[in-house]
């Protein structure tokens, strides 16, 4: 299995499953709707790359162990912050549009997804601009940026940072999935786990 | 035996389930017809990847070729090839008198200025929300007529 694609489906399912987490609860009621939206996109995305790995997305989604995962430890992070969520959002979003630009030649699907994409980046950019200012954002991007580093590979690095104005640093990679990720994986599988057999949705 | 023509006079019947009143022909999501031997192939593209009504949809379009007395095969297209300025005019025409302004041309996506009330007919509108209901539809606000409305998003 094309271990790159894999890496992108499992980023998209997670940070869509974390943005999720502001549903009800976002500072002000647009960002609840925004939140859930972008949420819904990515999972729909994460859906899109599983159908082209498997017959059974919904197994390569749910029904792998937790250490079996792929996705980048930025999308993993379980933030119940304001100026962090931001700030993943927006430094996801530049290095997404990096990789996903990438593929477009060779994948018609990552045109499509791009062109949904181009909506979150807007939305990450307007806050980046709203909150750029304030030390707690900057304090955030800081922290996250060995992160955001992780999400690509690495001959696609020095784009992101020349894109976000940033020296590369060491990045924190891929396959190290903590506490936090078994948790979420154990919340978002709970539903079909616990499905009578021969469910259907 | 079933003809093509047949079945986009049936698929013309089936509504979009998020906003019903648009046939799913009307919403140009359905690429291709083609029928042999009394199986139909069906080609279509999702407005949005993460649309929950996808499988809905493609249930409705197996369902109106078994009508038929024919076989379905839908296939989910993903790609970019289709956009939405594949809305047909009548489509257009009839989101607009439902109060959702129809998506800005590709090429103008997100010039302010060709963002109309479907209302009023004002372009001093603003953008309230990217994000709405349905991962298809932003929120606006026309200052002329003070009527928030929703405006679906070019994709």
């Amino acid at each position: 299995m094309n271990e790159l694609l894999l890496g992108l489906a499992d980023d998209e399912l997670i940070i869509g499953w974390r943005d999720s987490e502001w549903t009800g609860i976002a500072p002000m009621l647009e960002e609840d709707v925004a939140f859930s939206s972008i949420a819904q996109n990515e999972i729909g995305h994460a859906r899109a790359v599983y159908e082209l790995l498997s017959d059974d997305a919904d197994a390569l989604a749910f029904d792998r162990e937790p250490s079996e995962y792929l996705c980048a430890p930025l999308v993993q992070l379980h933030l119940l912050d304001w100026g962090h969520t931001i700030a993943r959002r927006w430094l996801y979003e530049v290095a997404d549009e990096i990789r996903i630009t990438a593929l477009m030649d060779e994948l018609p699907l990552a045109a499509k997804i791009n062109r949904e994409e181009a909506y979150h980046r807007m939305h990450a950019e307007m806050w980046r601009e709203r909150l750029a200012d304030t030390p707690q954002f900057r304090a955030a991007v800081d922290e996250l940026w060995p992160y955001a580093l992780g999400v690509l590979p690495p001959e696609q690095r020095d784009a992101l940072a020349s894109r976000v104005e940033r020296a590369e640093v060491e990045a924190v990679e891929r396959g190290t999935n903590d506490d936090a990720f078994t948790a979420l994986h154990e919340e978002m599988t709970m539903v079909r786990r616990s499905a009578p057999a021969g469910a259907q949705w | 035996m079933v003809t093509a023509e047949q079945v986009w006079a049936a698929f013309e019947e089936i509504p979009d389930p998020e906003i019903p009143v648009i046939s799913l022909v009307d919403l140009g999501v359905i690429r291709s017809v083609d029928v042999s031997d009394g199986h139909v192939r069906v080609e279509f593209t999702p407005t949005f990847l993460g649309c929950p009504a996808l499988e809905m949809m493609k249930r409705a379009l197996e369902e109106k070729v078994r009508g038929l007395g024919a076989e379905p095969q839908v296939e989910v297209v993903n790609d970019d090839s289709w956009g939405t300025d594949k809305i047909t005019a009548a489509g257009r025409e009839k989101l607009r008198a439902a109060g959702f302004a129809p998506p800005a041309p590709r090429l103008v996506q997100l010039q302010s200025a060709v963002h109309k009330c479907p209302y009023c007919g004002s372009t001093q509108t603003k953008l309230e929300n990217l994000f709405g209901p349905t991962p298809c539809r932003s929120l606006r606000y026309c200052e002329s007529c003070r009527q928030p409305f929703e405006q679906f998003k070019t994709i």
